[in-house]
């Protein structure tokens, strides 16, 4: 597996210039005789498809929703960063970088994440110019606030629905040119393989998810944009549609999936409330701002919260880490909530939960100013729990929430198989063991606005343009297995729902893969899923065919992946024999719970490599070096 | 609580459809209106039938792909509050809960309570937009917006384009939908230089599409989930007139 991460030579600082000037470019009049697939429309697909098609290249892009505007980049809320030094507290392009790179607790990519931290200022440029309606001071400039992790107030924000506003933009720019006849968009529309012919990828197959019918398209380029598998664990902050299939048969046909391990736990999400839950949500995380986070001093508390003096109340993040309190990054303030639980001192359901209290706030800055920061995320507080959070404190429990494992791909965002180009959450190059808040908006619309559209037509400028058709032998072999695998599963007729073993994989990925783990648990679970999966295969059952609306069928295909894709996530976590960021191994951490990094032995991407269904996958390794950051013990203290 | 439901069933866009009943016993309060349909569906299924279809995906009211008029009500009963986020607390222990698809000549039937909402990505298409391309942009704060106007527009940006308004409208008019887009850029600096050109093609496709005329009944202010005001609506109408009498045509 070729793991040459094309990282261009120069300082740091020149790299991308020097790139863009190297890399070749295509004929304007050519352009359109390009054909490329896109395939996802958040912000990275949806960004990189209105950008390749304003350039000129004849663009389809496909999603399962039934609109582009549904992709699930639309539920993020905090904000995204940009290195704009707006408010002159010393930010700048190299604080960004330097901040993503330790806050990935040093196993990302160096080129890449500076390359997004220079192209962070133009994101926002590009927002406002499209009509974006981030939040203003009353002079009319644009106004920030910080954000988990950072010292700096470098994210902007559109209320808590930056993430909606950001995609409405790119969707906006998206339908400029869907209207102009210059992008193909195909809804309801999931892809179910990539086809590789002569070693490049040339297409993909679809289902059409109204009508069953296998569909296959041809082009010159395939990009990848299908965001993260955090619903691997059924329960998770992602949408119900999410899912690992696309980077799952795109690493079946050849491409190396990179840190399946790295997920990230989510600190502030509403706690887990009954056997029927179908998800988690999320509350941004700008609620610890103003937000204090407590257990009660004593296990076994059985006052209610307004019962308990301060002196009884242990508010451990700021306890823990005096100089970034509430604001430590997502694994830290995770990991701590699920001590302070494993401890006895958590609160509500199961005991598994912790106070996020607004007391404090509201008496400083007053309950109105408070509802003017919050307001509707204390109203969806309140339709879910039924408890008003301007009276009583939050009680909030980690959830599975971002992944920053994904396909491999070198600085041109391009994947081991030549042609196929993997952008946003899908990849995972930038934020290395941990994402910091606001920083995956940033990422999606780098990719999709700033990198993708100049390093694609490197890849151009290597292949023949014009024809391209569907009638290679290649098309015909993949829709046939496509075909094969829609048809077992509906010929199964067995007694349990697919929702069934995904809630059951879904409890094993979280206590043997989830916060915290270890060597003994990740092996029971390297047993278990393989049977699981021979059950899911014997014994599920789908109603209906393959050739009408059939939403069991959708789901039990993703199922069928995550099915396959949880035992590589828990190999991956069992063989990176260290603690970092969101990867936190038991056997590594210091006497009072801090991640203990091996970077002897583990500064690298783990790659891993398909070898066939009844083989265990090859672990190849990228070696990260670090020029310009030091390699230092992450503290927030 | 235990549950009567009346539940819309309609194989395909070809099939007449016809209103079924089920029962469900032991549903939690805290459960949201569309777990509870999860769990009728998962006790379907093992019953060998086939489960309701219907749309859904953030479940976290911002995505806006649910849809369902419950008791008559696009979203059902609780006000600015999407289906997915409603909870059965909302309802009582023995009560019969109707739910059919969001209903409209321009929303086609798809699958029991799925319907085909294409017609507003159209819409969009034809000036939804400011045509700015990639890379063109000025620094974001040469830009000056006073916050009223910013907060104005985004009040109208906050639509989620799940079609409740449409769903509501006895008349099955987009107007609020079209409105709360072509408010949002109305009242930017960046929206002005194709202002009047927008609002005329967009009006021009909403009545290509099919939907209805609005008469002012303001059904579909109470059913937005996200409690768009009408007040778009007329400014629309002032800025489609304004225009259109100024000799712009779609």
């Amino acid at each position: 597996m070729n793991l040459d991460p094309n990282i261009p030579d120069g300082p740091i600082q020149d790299k991308w210039d020097l790139h863009r000037f190297q890399m070749k470019l295509v004929n304007p009049a050519n352009k359109r005789k390009f054909r490329v697939i896109i395939v996802g429309s958040g912000l990275a697909g949806g960004s990189a498809a209105a950008t390749l098609a304003e350039l000129g290249y004849d663009v389809d892009c496909f999603c399962y929703q039934d609109s582009a505007r549904r992709a699930h980049s639309i539920a993020a809320q905090g904000g995204i960063n940009a290195a704009k030094n707006y408010q002159n507290d010393g930010d700048s392009v190299w604080r960004l970088f330097y901040d993503t790179v330790k806050g990935g607790d040093f196993r990302s990519r160096e080129a890449n994440v500076y390359r997004l931290s220079q192209v962070s200022a133009n994101i926002i440029d590009q927002c406002v110019a499209q009509g974006v309606p981030f939040a203003r001071e009353y002079g009319g400039q644009l106004a920030n606030r910080s954000f988990g992790g950072a010292q700096v107030s470098r994210t902007f924000y559109a209320r808590g629905q930056t993430g909606q506003q950001l995609l409405l933009g790119c969707y906006a720019a998206l339908n400029r040119q869907i209207g102009l006849g210059k992008v193909r968009m195909h809804t309801r529309k999931e892809m179910l393989d990539v086809v590789v012919a002569d070693g490049n990828a040339r297409g993909i197959v679809t289902r059409d998810l109204v009508t069953g019918k296998i569909e296959s398209h041809a082009a010159h380029a395939v990009v990848l944009a299908t965001g993260g598998y955090a619903n691997v664990f059924f329960l998770s902050t992602n949408a119900m549609g999410c899912n690992v299939t696309a980077t799952w048969r795109a690493h079946k046909r050849g491409a190396g999936f990179a840190n399946p391990c790295y997920t990230q736990i989510h600190p502030t999400c509403i706690p887990v409330h009954g056997d029927f839950q179908s998800k988690l949500t999320l509350m941004s995380e700008s609620l610890r701002n103003d937000g204090r986070v407590w257990v009660p001093s004593k296990p076994g508390e059985t006052r209610g919260p307004a019962e308990i003096p301060d002196a009884e109340r242990d508010y451990y993040l700021e306890r823990k880490y005096p100089s970034f309190g509430n604001l430590a990054p997502r694994d830290i303030a995770s990991r701590s909530a699920k001590e302070a639980c494993d401890d006895g001192k958590g609160v509500g359901h199961g005991g598994r939960g912790v106070y996020l209290d607004f007391r404090d706030a509201i008496a400083r800055v007053g309950e109105d100013a408070v509802r003017e920061r919050y307001g509707n995320l204390f109203d969806m507080y309140e339709r879910i729990t039924d408890e008003n959070p301007y009276k009583v404190p939050m009680r909030i429990y980690p959830a599975p929430h971002y992944t920053m494992g994904g396909l491999w791909v070198d600085y041109n965002l391009q994947s081991t198989v030549p042609g196929l180009h993997v952008i946003g959450e899908a990849n995972f190059s930038d934020h290395g063991a941990n994402r910091l808040g606001a920083s995956a908006l940033m990422q999606g619309l780098a990719d999709g606005y700033f990198v993708l559209p100049y390093t694609i037509g490197h890849y151009f400028a290597t292949q023949k343009p014009g024809d391209i058709d569907t009638d290679h032998p290649d098309f015909k072999r993949v829709e046939a297995d496509v075909h094969a695998r829609l048809n077992k599963l509906i010929s199964i007729g067995g007694a349990r729902t697919v929702d069934h073993f995904h809630r059951e994989l879904g409890r094993l990925m979280w206590d043997k893969c989830g916060m915290a783990r270890n060597a003994a648990g990740l092996e029971e679970a390297l047993v278990r899923i393989p049977e699981l999966r021979e059950e899911f295969w014997s014994d599920v059952r789908i109603p209906g065919g393959d050739t009408e609306f059939n939403m069991e069928l959708e789901k039990a295909g993703r199922v069928a992946d995550f099915l396959e894709f949880g035992e590589t996530m828990c190999r991956d976590a069992l063989t990176r024999d260290e603690s970092c960021g969101g990867h936190f191994r038991e056997e590594h951490q210091t006497p009072d719970g801090e991640a203990v990094r091996d970077d002897a032995n583990f500064a690298h991407a783990a790659v891993w490599e398909h070898n066939g269904p009844d083989a265990e996958p090859t672990r190849h390794v990228e070696p990260l070096s670090y020029e310009n950051v030091e390699l230092a013990i992450r503290s927030y203290k | 609580m235990k549950l009567n439901l009346r539940i819309w069933r309609q194989k395909n866009a070809e099939d007449g459809g016809r209103m079924d009943n089920y029962e469900l016993e032991d549903i939690s309060a805290d459960a949201s209106f569309l777990e509870m349909l999860d769990v009728l569906n998962e006790s379907l299924i093992e019953r060998s039938e086939e489960p309701v279809a219907f749309d859904h995906d953030c479940r976290e009211g911002i995505c806006g792909t649910c849809s369902l008029v419950i008791n008559g009500v696009p979203h059902g009963p609780r006000r600015a509050t999407t289906t997915c986020q409603l909870h059965m607390r909302e309802f009582k222990d023995g009560d019969t809960i109707t739910i059919e698809p969001f209903r409209a000549a321009a929303f086609p039937v798809l699958r029991d309570l799925c319907v085909d909402r294409g017609a507003f990505d159209r819409i969009l298409q034809q000036g939804g937009f400011v045509s700015v391309n990639t890379g063109g942009a000025q620094d974001a704060n040469a830009l000056p917006i006073a916050k009223v106007e910013a907060d104005t527009a985004f009040d109208a940006a906050a639509c989620i384009g799940c079609g409740a308004c449409v769903a509501a409208c006895p008349n099955a008019a987009a107007m609020l939908f079209v409105a709360a887009k072509v408010g949002h850029l109305a009242h930017l600096p960046q929206g002005e230089p194709e202002r009047e050109q927008r609002v005329v093609s967009m009006v021009h496709a909403m009545d290509e599409e099919g939907f209805g005329s609005c008469r002012n009944y303001y059904e579909c202010e109470a059913a937005c989930p996200k409690e768009i005001s009408v007040d778009f609506i007329a400014e629309m109408n002032r800025g489609y007139r304004q225009s259109v009498s100024k000799g712009v045509s779609a």
